[in-house]
Parts: structure tokens; sequence; C-alpha cells
């Protein structure tokens, strides 16, 4: 009787390990007639169709890999345990990647879409990090603002310095993240947000511990769902996750605070190690096309730097959308991250660790 | 006389294969990390990284963390022992169904389950909308201690009450019988007889919770609002963001500590390794 | 009196351990995206979820990952615990204690480690290296299942085969192996679960391309859960919980359900 059931069970199994290796090997598809090209980007950054489409038309197979920080991407990259071809680091670590000889130059004249499509004052802009615009092409940018439920504050909130009021004590969400909660301090006191100024660091330290008690939570992610469900009133948030939070609580409102504060880019690289660099460059030119990169915005809701992208899109509010698109020239004191070096990380990673710990 | 212990005198090989791979993938890595705590950047000898606790921001998190698995460990022993004595007196037949019906939950994902205690917790949540339906005052302790100890003794209840479990149930009802017929009362029974016999049970279940609940990090953030750190943060973060492996092997080395706290206590209680979780 | 106070105690902790799925189920129902608020019933997820090659996949790596390392752990385990029992006490604890390490250690702290080895051994990352790692931690859970066992086995009915004429091997398979076969089934069972729900160290061992659930989970993270997951979430709970009853209805024998009270007296000989 025992004997029977065991007899099952260990065929079963057996049979069960077989069935599911072999649907695992006619799963894994063979490598594309062209080549393959091998991508590490943010998780839930580009919209899936691109992928298919341009597997479908230029019959390279993309591998497709994704990290959550840059903290987290870079020593992966750096290690060289996968080889890469491309990344999409921010800003300031592509100017981190760029000391460290990580990144190879583009060769513009293969990726004609990109400086045809993509708006002149994006690569402006993207000199802050990389000076002669050799290394990156941007992909999304954006803001960081105040977002607010109108229906739960006194006044309209315009600058950061309302968050440390004790009215809305409990009701504010400030960013899990050393330098966007510094960024906050620092623009708050006239300082730049990149400084490493012992005394200008310290005076954000202490301003962010006095917020502390006032703080509902620090998160990530969270803050989108938390603001549409109106747990906080006042919460920091990326511009691209505001659109998408109004649309599903129209309560909500964007601000960029009058302090100023960070604009950041996200931007293709090629590795400097990169096995199918050809491969790279058609992907980067694919995807800076104006009716792909209009895909891309419609599905993660981040801005686009692609001017030709955005005279496609539709719906007049978001073409025109001041959060989407806002016109830079009106606010003062943006700025962009930078590489603080290692020693620099180091200093902001104690400091946030005191504000953390208090 | 040699067939008596040949059971026990398997050829030497036998035992060759787990040496092997506990060598490699257990011993090996563990010497990596030490080696990693024990050097800084340039690869010279320091002590800096173990001293690292002693810190202000290091040595509070460490007392937090402690503070919160000591407590969950608590709470988890006060809601589980009752439950497995409760599921001990069951019909045997039952056994592997109670078992299963504990180990489901842990195969739903972990991201997903605290999340949702998220949505149940919050102030526009699930738990509070029950309430006010009620007319009761609101559930406020989402982004609270509370709600990280809340998130670690859902999270690691199933392995204190399995130990405890297969511990009661192993108990021979005859003894206790025998206790009763003796004129024991229930409460001369339960702390002279089943309590200790319970005792691997005991330890086996402390170490899987209290272990775990000291180094989780994901829980304080999403439950506690990222405003308490906790000592498996600091290391989470020292590996992946700031890529100081040196001082997060350091303090990791700290944390080993307390395993072998674990081993010297079971040696000492449990030295036939009977606290087993199934 | 006391009947009903033990139901609703054991109810209530039931209630505990479910509620968050019961949440997880009612939102791969809601059409909006976002789980701050119900947008109406739908079935989009479920339809989308069959489309969405990359989570098929990901599950698919997750069973067969969690099924080969526990197969291949509770081997490796078993012998290893039939070889323990015939070591001297010494090496015999020596050999315990580095088990209970991977146990014991923090997950970040295995994984990176583990990392750390493959990098330093040239290994290429990918299925393989979630495999050995699985394999790793998995083997400690085996071995605490089936230790208990082997001290209660009964040597006198081996010894019987043997002195019956039978080899050593078919001894050991038709005498000691149904008596630790409830150890090896608890232990098999375990290293599934853990291995099913782990995310640091595969995290930290996986190659390009290569994903379980939870990596993929984790990705999503910072951009939003995919509702997509909690559909296939509800899926698997409601497959796993009906498959569970039905193995319950099914009559067992006495013999066969897993430590029973008698079976145990029985081996115990003083």
């Amino acid at each position: 009787m025992k004997k029977h059931r065991m007899y099952y069970i260990r065929q079963s199994a057996a049979a069960l390990t077989i069935l599911l290796s072999a649907a695992l090997c006619g799963c894994s598809s063979d490598k594309g007639v062209n080549g393959q090209v091998i991508v590490y980007n943010w998780g839930e950054y580009i919209d899936p169709e691109t992928l298919l489409m341009f597997e479908e038309e230029y019959g390279i197979k993309v591998i497709y890999d994704e990290f959550e920080t840059n903290e987290s991407m870079y020593p992966k990259v750096e290690s060289g345990a996968v080889a890469y071809d491309i990344a999409c680091p921010s800003d300031y670590m592509i100017s981190r990647m760029i000391q460290n000889g990580m990144l190879s130059e583009i060769n513009y004249g293969n990726i004609p879409n990109a400086k045809k499509n993509i708006g002149a004052q994006y690569f402006e802009q993207s000199r802050g990090f990389d000076p002669e615009n050799k290394y990156a092409i941007p992909y999304c940018w954006g803001t960081v603002g105040i977002l607010y439920n109108r229906t739960m504050v006194e006044e309209p909130i315009t600058c950061w310095e309302q968050l440390w009021d004790e009215k809305y004590a409990d009701n504010i969400l400030m960013q899990d993240s050393v330098r966007d909660a510094f960024m906050v301090a620092e623009k708050l006191n006239g300082h730049s947000m990149n400084t490493l100024d012992p005394a200008e660091l310290e005076a954000a330290k202490n301003l962010l511990i006095e917020q502390k008690p006032l703080v509902q939570a620090y998160v990530v992610d969270q803050v989108r769902d938390k603001m549409i469900g109106g747990e906080a009133a006042i919460g920091v948030i990326y511009s691209g996750e505001a659109i998408y939070t109004q649309k599903e609580n129209p309560d909500l409102v964007y601000v960029i605070p009058e302090e100023g504060t960070n604009v950041w880019i996200d931007s293709w690289v090629i590795l400097k190690n990169a096995p199918n660099k050809e491969n790279a460059e058609k992907f980067i030119n694919f995807m800076c096309r104006e009716d792909i990169a209009l895909m891309n915005f419609e599905y993660i809701t981040y801005s686009t730097p692609n001017v030709a992208a955005r005279e496609l899109i539709e719906e007049e509010e978001i073409k025109n959308s001041e959060i989407a698109f806002p016109d830079l020239s009106q606010y003062g004191n943006l700025e962009t991250y930078v590489y603080l070096g290692e020693d620099g990380d180091y200093l902001y990673n104690e400091l946030w660790k005191e504000v953390k710990a208090y | 006389m040699r067939r008596q212990s040949a059971l026990k005198s398997k050829n030497k090989w036998l035992s060759a294969p787990y040496i092997l791979w506990s060598a490699v993938f257990i011993i090996v890595p563990l010497g990596m990390i030490l080696y990693y705590g024990l050097t800084d950047q340039t690869g010279s000898f320091t002590l800096d990284n173990i001293t690292a606790i002693a810190s202000a921001g290091h040595a509070k998190a460490l007392r937090v963390s402690l503070l919160l698995s000591l407590v969950s460990t608590l709470v988890c022993f006060l809601l589980a022992y009752p439950l497995a004595m409760i599921l001990a007196g069951v019909q045997v037949k039952r056994h592997n169904f109670i078992i299963l019906v504990f180990i489901l939950p842990m195969w739903m994902n972990f991201l997903l389950r605290t999340l949702a205690w998220q949505t149940l917790l919050e102030k526009n949540g699930v738990i509070n909308h029950v309430l006010s339906f009620l007319h009761l005052p609101a559930l406020r302790i989402i982004n609270t201690p509370a709600a990280i100890i809340l998130g670690m003794v859902y999270n690691f209840l199933p392995f204190m009450v399995l130990p405890l479990y297969n511990a009661l149930s192993k108990i021979d009802t005859n003894v206790i019988n025998a206790a009763r017929d003796l004129g024991a009362n229930h409460v001369y029974t339960f702390i002279r007889i089943i309590l200790p016999l319970s005792i691997p049970g005991i330890i086996s279940g402390i170490t899987m919770v209290f272990i775990p609940a000291l180094t989780t990090f994901v829980i304080s953030s999403l439950l506690g609002g990222g405003k308490l750190l906790l000592i498996g943060d600091v290391i989470e973060q020292e590996f992946t963001r700031t890529s100081n492996w040196h001082l997060g092997s350091g303090l990791s080395m700290i944390l080993m500590v307390f395993i072998l706290i674990n081993m010297v206590l079971s040696a000492i209680f449990d030295k036939d390794g009977e606290g087993s979780m199934l | 009196m006391k009947t009903i106070a033990k139901r609703i105690y054991v109810a209530l902790i039931i209630l505990f351990l479910y509620a968050p799925i019961g949440i997880l189920m009612v939102l791969s129902f809601n059409r909006s995206k976002t789980r701050a608020k119900w947008g109406g019933f739908t079935l989009h997820w479920y339809r989308a979820l069959f489309q969405n090659e990359e989570i098929l996949r990901a599950l698919l790596n997750t069973l067969l990952i969690a099924l080969l390392s526990s197969l291949i752990a509770t081997v490796i385990g078993t012998v290893a615990c039939i070889a323990m029992n015939g070591m001297k006490r010494r090496a015999k604890s020596v050999l315990m204690g580095i088990t209970n390490i991977p146990m014991l250690n923090a997950d970040i702290v295995t994984g990176i480690s583990l990392m750390l080895l493959y990098i330093s051994l040239g290994i290429k990352f990918g299925m393989g290296t979630i495999l050995l790692s699985h394999i790793t931690f998995n083997i400690p859970y085996v071995i605490l299942s089936v230790m208990p066992r082997m001290k209660q086995l009964n040597v006198s009915t081996y010894e019987a085969a043997l002195d019956l004429g039978s080899s050593p091997l078919h001894a050991f398979f038709k005498v000691v192996f149904p008596d630790l076969l409830p150890g090896i089934l608890s232990g098999f069972l375990m290293a599934f679960t853990m291995s099913l729900d782990d995310f640091i160290i595969t995290h930290f061992t996986k190659g390009v391309g290569v994903d379980t659930l939870s990596t993929k989970i984790y990705t999503e993270i910072k951009k939003g859960i995919k509702p997509e997951m909690y559909a296939l979430s509800s899926l698997i709970f409601v497959t796993v919980l009906t498959l569970l009853v039905l193995v319950n209805l099914s009559p067992t024998d006495k013999k066969s359900s897993v430590g029973t009270l008698d079976s145990e007296n029985a081996s115990h000989s003083p």
C-alpha cells in the first residue's frame, strides 16, 4: 500500500521536473538573427511594447534587466559580473561613471534621431554632468516638487518652508533618499544642493532633525498611493508621478517650490566594454524615434526630452502641462545633482544616518 | 557486533559530499565576509568596521532592533503557545492540514503581503473604514514602532507556531494523564510537565523568530514610515547604496555573535536536536 | 464554553494570517492601478496576466528553482544526516553548527557572500548561480527536519533485515527510508517554501535576464506594483488552497499520516 503511494509520488515528481525543465528550455527563445543587446534600466521605465517592436524590426534580441536605484546599479556594472551594453543612469551617476572611465563615447553619426528629435536645451542641461555631450543621450527628465491635497490644507503650498509648519504634523511625506531629503533642507537654507561645506551640511541636517516629528513617513514610491488615498496632505514627489496621481485624484496639485529644486535627467549611456556596441546604437536610435518616445512617455508618464514626440501628444492638457513640460526659465535656483565624490557621498550618508536614527 | 553499528558506520565517503558543499558554500563565503569586515578600502587590516557599531547612530540602531525583535519574539511566543496547545489537542488526522494552513501564507510573496498591511492599517485603510462604520475610535499604528512589531509578528508567527506545535504534539498523553491521576492540577501539570517537555520547540521557535527579526529591513520602511533606523537597514544600505562592503561586513560580524549565542543555547538545552520545525 | 473560546482564538489567528491575502485578492479585481482607491470590478488584470510573458517566465523560473533546489537539497541533506549519525559526537556538533549558519545569518550577508564567492570563482551569473544559492540555504532546513527522525529509528528492524539476507542498500530503502520519509517530506516542504519566497539572496546572485517573482516584484516597487501580480498571487493562493482541501478530504490511512502519537510511542523503547 505504502509502496504504491511512494512509487507514484516519485514518478510524478520526476515527471514534473522533466516537464518543467523542458518547458523552460523551450521558453528561452533563441538569440535574435542579428545578435542581441543587453539593457540595464530602471524598473517599469519602458513600454514593453517598444522592446517587442524593436526586436521585430531589427531582429535583435533584447535582454532586459532592471534596477531600483543608481547606487545598486553602479556596483553591478563596475564589477563586470554581467557585461551590459546600455544603462540608464541619472545625472550625477553619469558624471561618476565618466570620471571612472566606464562609458564609451557616443558616435552621433550612428544615432541620427538623437540630435534630430531631442530638444537642444536638454543637451545643454546635460553639460552639467556630461561636459561635452560625449556620453549621454537624454531619455527622461523631470523636477522634484511638492504635491498637496487642496482639500486638506488651509492655504496653497508654494514653498519648502511650509513643510516645517506644525499644523501639518503627521501629514507630511518626505522622500526616503539621502540626496532628495538633503536637497529640500539645503534649498530651504538657500544653499546649493551639491554643497560640501561642513557648516551648511550641519545646518541642513539639523533642519531635517527638526522636521522629523512632523513627518508622517519617509517614503519612496508609496508617496503616490498615499497621496491618492488622502493619507497625507503634503508630499515631496517626482514630476513624473504627479501627472499620474492627479489623474487618480483631482484634488492634488503639483508645484515647484519658490526656493528652488532639483531638475534631473536620466540618460542612455553605452558602456565601455559593451559587447554589442552596434546593436546598442541601433537600440538608442530606435528609442529616440518620435513615435517610440511617445509610447514610452504615455506608459511611464515621466517627461520626455523628445520634442518631436511632444508634438505628437494629442491631449492639449498634457502637451502643455506645467508639470510635464514646465518652462524652466520661470523658476530660479534650479540645480542638477552632481557627483560628490566618494568622500562627499560618505559625508552625506553619515549625516543621513544621524537623521534617520534620531 | 559489526552489524549492530552497521547503520552508523556508513563509509566516510557518505559525509564527503555535504562536507565539501558546506566548505565551499558556507565556510568560504563566511571567510570572505570576515575578510571584508577586517579590512578597509585599501586592503589593510583594521578593526574600524567592527568598532563602528559603537558610533551613536549604529549603536542606537542596534538597540532599537534588539528591543523590537525581543518584543516581537515575546508577542509571537505568547500568541503561539496557546495556539499550539489547542492545535496539539486536535485530531491527529488533521496534522498535515494544520501544518499546511500555517505554511500557505508564506507562499504568497512577502513584499506583497507587507504592502497589503499598509492598505489595512492606513488612516483611510480597510480597518479604519470598518472601525468608523462601527463608531469605534480609529486605529493609529501605521508608521509607528507598533506597526513594525505587528509586521514582524505577522511574518514570523508561523516559525514560532510550527516548532511549538511539533514539540507539543509529541508529548505522550499518557504522561499527562499519569500526572493528573497522581493528583496534579492543570497549572502544576503545565509548569512541571508540559512546559519542560516543550523546551526544544521553544528554543527552535525563538531562534527562528528572533534572529531574522533582528536583521529585517523591509518592514521598517513599509510599515514604520522609515522613521526608525534598524541595524538591518544600516547593513542593507552599506551593501547596496553606499557600497561600503567593509562596514557592512563588519556590522554583520557583530550580528553573528547572536548566532554563536544560539549555538551555545542549543547545545545546552536541546542536546538531542529535537527542536525541529515539522 | 472553553471549546468556544479555543475556536474563537484559533479563528482570530487564522484571520490575522490571511487578512492581507484577502486584501491582495480584492485588489486583483480593482480596475484602478493604485491600491489607494477602488475603481470598480474588473477581470482585466487576470487577462493581462496571461499575456504578460515576463511575469509568466518569472513564475516558471520561481517554480523550477524551488522544485529543483528543494529536491537536490533534500537528497544532499538526507545523505548528510545519515552520515552525521555515524560521526563522533564532536565532529557532529561542529558540522551541525556549520549547518545552522545559513539559516541564522542575515539574508543579505548570505546573499552578498555567495555573490563574492561566484565572482572570485569566475562563475557566470544565471540560473545556475541562483540554484546553487538556493540549495545552500535549503539544506539546513532539510537536515533539521530529518535529524530528529534519525534518533527515533528502530535499528533492530534494519538489523533484522540484514540478518534475513538483504543487502545494506536494499534494507535501507525498505526499512529505514520509510521511517525517515515524514521528516524528508517535511524538509522538502520547508525548503520549497523558503525557496519560493526568497528575494534577497536571489537578488544578489542572479544574472541578467533571469527573474523570479520576488525579484520582479521588487523592481516594480519603485514605480508601482503591477496589478497582474495581485492576480497571480490570488491564483496561486486559490490553487494551493484547493489542492490542500482536496488532499485533506481524501481518506488517509493512519500509518501514513505524519507524526501520529501512536507511531511515535511505538518507536520509543525505554
